[in-house]
């Protein structure tokens, strides 16, 4: 379904650049969850980035749904692959109603029964009918993400890219995310890759993970073998052990890994 | 040192009149505090932070503070006027807010703010003052203290930022330090080393802390003890190594909608469901 080989991103020129993606390859078949988990400025988001087409300035070889992509996306390529950003505060527009965040993407892909189908998306991410003329400050954090999934998925893509969708969440509305996108992929059959800094949330929603590090992909691994304490990459396992709480004795093993990347 | 705990708090209120009506963000809690790391955990609006500064009297208006007894090593903070107060904050009592990016001016150097927090506690020359900064920086392991002496903050990463505003909180050498989330903005390892500083600091200088969370499981890990909090009440206290032994439902609900590692994936998470009864069970 989607297939990433030797994805490499630099910003700025010369002296100046920086690499923020070197050299990535992975490949996520039709209906996985694939994770991509690593700490700030690991290049994660990027990756997504230059999936989404968001960020034309890459070079490898990129290939969706049986399509290889180009640096411009076109609109087909839009209703197959959507997109969930991290912050609901930030993605909404303030003075737009929900009604109208939803029926922008219908009206450019001119799609028919947009009434129905607002209806439809508000229900499916569990927000009724209610919701529809309201405008995001008058929706909590949670809804507000609801919204942003709801907007994705309105398009009836195959793909959806999720950019640490739960993060800005309390963990109890975090859970009630999470739900929500497990259920809508098993209803619709979808392709996820979700972007994550949090090890805990990728192992409950994927299946697979890359773990990158300086732009780079220290370590493939299923989730089983996640649990199983099975990575081999010294800078998985310091990851690994710093999810899982505060050690005082193991924080004075921690290595900087940024000098050897 | 005194057998009195370092701060007592009794029945603190805190309201905001505004023009909805009135907003109570604390109900009516009460907790002392030893040479200890505490831990408040809450979720958004639970009014965690609100308490923290209710203690240091950061709170504006319209919001208003009332409580039983508000005592910080004997002195009671509700009762003396905006000039003691001052003498107290800062020097005896400080607090490191979320955001480094908010919180550090960014028309100052690094080392100007640092020592200015450091002439403020009233002592030492200038050649001094600079000294016990950088020595201040490396205590929080800065590698390069002189370098991000003379940076400003846009120089440094947040890591680092989050560092360099501990350090000024700790300079004046305080009884106590109030946390609020210093390391949510904070990438796992660098979380974990932060506060591996702040316990060498808690242990080493007898030091009081109070860590406002939403993270259950860091702060289960590392405090001693934990207050739950919900609605503006605390729910519940527990021993932090025992929080998994809690027995009120929300604080059950809060750790069962973790995801985990280790835990099979097949099922969703429970969902937390809310009993309008927990907003009345303060304690």
């Amino acid at each position: 379904m989607i297939r990433v080989e030797d994805l490499s991103v630099s910003f700025g020129h010369g002296a100046a650049a920086v690499h923020a993606v070197r050299g990535i390859s992975f490949h996520v078949a039709a209906g996985e969850s694939f994770g991509l988990v690593g700490e700030s400025g690991s290049g994660k988001s990027t990756v997504l980035r230059a999936l989404s087409g968001l960020n034309p300035d890459w070079s490898g070889r990129l290939e969706m749904a049986g399509q290889t992509l180009g640096r411009q996306r076109d609109k087909a390529f839009y209703k197959q692959v959507q997109m969930v950003f991290q912050d609901p505060y930030g993605s909404l527009h303030p003075r737009h109603t929900i009604d109208r965040i939803l029926a922008e993407p219908i009206a450019i892909h001119g799609m028919d029964e947009a009434d129905r189908r607002i209806n439809r998306a508000l229900d499916e991410v569990g927000l009724g009918p209610q919701f529809r003329y309201r405008y995001p400050h008058q929706l909590s954090g949670g809804q507000r993400q609801r919204v942003a999934v709801a907007r994705a998925l309105i398009l009836e893509p195959k793909i959806l890219l999720l950019d640490e969708p739960t993060s800005a969440l309390d963990v109890s509305v975090q859970a009630e995310v999470l739900n929500l996108l497990r259920r809508l992929k098993t209803e619709r059959d979808l392709t996820y890759i979700l972007v994550s800094h949090n090890l805990a949330v990728v192992a409950h929603m994927c299946g697979r993970l890359a773990v990158m590090n300086h732009g780079a992909v220290v370590e493939e691994m299923s989730v089983a073998q996640l649990r199983a304490r099975e990575p081999v990459h010294p800078y998985t396992q310091q990851l690994l052990t710093a999810s899982l709480g505060y050690d005082r004795a193991a924080i004075d093993r921690f290595e900087d890994f940024a000098a050897t990347a | 040192m005194t057998q009195n705990p370092l701060l007592a708090v009794e029945d603190l209120h805190v309201d905001f009149a505004t023009p909805k009506g009135l907003v109570e963000a604390v109900r009516g809690v009460s907790f002392s505090l030893g040479r200890e790391k505490l831990g408040i955990v809450g979720e958004s609006g639970s009014g965690k932070s609100v308490t923290g500064r209710a203690i240091l009297r950061l709170v504006r208006p319209p919001g208003r503070v009332r409580a039983k007894k508000l005592e910080f090593d004997g002195t009671d903070l509700l009762g003396i006027d905006e000039r003691a107060m001052r003498q107290i904050r800062g020097r005896h009592i400080s607090m490191v807010m979320q955001d480094p990016k908010f919180s550090l001016n960014p028309v100052m150097t690094v080392g100007r703010q640092i020592a200015e927090a450091y002439r403020i506690s009233g002592k030492g020359a200038r050649r001094e003052t600079k000294r016990r900064a950088l020595e201040m920086l490396e205590a929080v392991r800065i590698r390069d203290p002189e370098r991000v002496y003379r940076a400003y903050p846009h120089e440094v990463s947040g890591g680092m930022g989050q560092r360099i505003m501990i350090a000024m909180m700790l300079i004046p050498n305080p009884d106590l330090l109030i946390a609020d989330e210093p390391t949510s903005a904070l990438d796992v390892t660098v979380q974990l080393q932060v506060l591996a500083i702040l316990d060498d600091l808690v242990t080493q200088r007898g030091m009081g802390l109070i860590f406002i969370s939403h993270d259950l499981n860091l702060v289960a890990s590392f405090c001693d003890r934990v207050l739950i909090m919900y609605g503006g009440q605390v729910l519940e206290v527990c021993d932090a190594k025992r929080l998994n032994e809690a027995k009120h439902p929300y604080t059950r609900g809060l750790l069962d909608c973790l995801p985990r590692i280790e835990t099979g994936s097949s099922a969703d998470l429970p969902v937390l469901r809310r009993d309008p009864a927990w907003l009345d069970q303060g304690i």
